[in-house]
């Protein structure tokens, strides 16, 4: 199955980054494709490479370099929600993009489902 | 002659509206999101559930907290061909001395 992935929450604060990933990671062993992940909201949060969190807790953002490097998932982050937090080309993770609500919509047409997470 | 293709991809697309609007930014940003996938030809509703009916109330009035009312854009989505709103009717009864929006509710 081809699955788009919708990411509200920004890291740390809220479980839905842990959640997605986590999906994404079974759903990829199962043999599905997640086509992208894309931030939105306080998600794209998610896309800063500026974040360094204490090396006994998971790197969040290294999470989504790695799902893109090793399993060339797109990570994608809205500008029109980027641009309001302070998220822009000079601090975007490696791999990652910034790109319109456009993009969303045809992931939502590509794919077989898209699965939200965030409240 | 241009043939149309028979087998475009139609999806059906839920938002739901589940916060109230000007507490956190989900309403709002969702209300963007509605906005640009309504673009795209989809068959896109707008589910209104929880504190999500708030968003439709009448006589909104965003000026003391300093933030952008949008009300009224939810009352013109027809305008942007989303035509499929639902309101849960248990919450917005409940909800005492609302008036959830009349020509909205009526979809």
């Amino acid at each position: 199955m081809n699955i788009g992935i919708l990411l509200k929450e920004g890291p740390y604060n809220h479980q839905a980054a842990d959640t997605a990933y986590k999906f994404a990671e079974a759903a990829i062993k199962k043999g599905h494709t997640i086509d992208a992940v894309f931030f939105y909201n306080d998600g794209v949060i998610n896309a800063t490479k500026l974040m360094d969190p204490p090396q006994d807790d998971r790197h969040i953002a290294n999470r989504w370099k790695n799902l893109c490097q090793k399993h060339g998932v797109q990570i994608l982050a809205c500008v029109a929600a980027a641009k309001r937090r302070g998220i822009n080309d000079d601090v975007l993770i490696d791999c990652g993009t910034i790109t319109g609500l456009g993009n969303l919509t045809d992931i939502a047409i590509r794919n077989d489902r898209l699965i939200t997470f965030g409240d | 002659m241009e043939e149309f293709e028979d087998d475009e991809i139609v999806k059906k697309i839920m938002h739901v509206m589940r916060e109230a609007p000007h507490g956190t930014i989900y309403t709002y940003e969702g209300l963007e999101m509605i906005l640009i996938m309504a673009a795209y030809d989809q068959d896109i509703s707008v589910a209104f559930i929880d504190d999500g009916v708030y968003a439709l109330k009448k006589g909104q009035n965003t000026e003391g907290i300093e933030m952008k009312g949008f009300a009224k854009t939810f009352g013109a989505l027809d305008g942007y061909d989303v035509e499929k709103l639902f309101v849960d009717q248990p919450v917005s009864d409940d909800v005492e001395g609302e008036e959830v929006s009349e020509e909205v509710i009526s979809d």
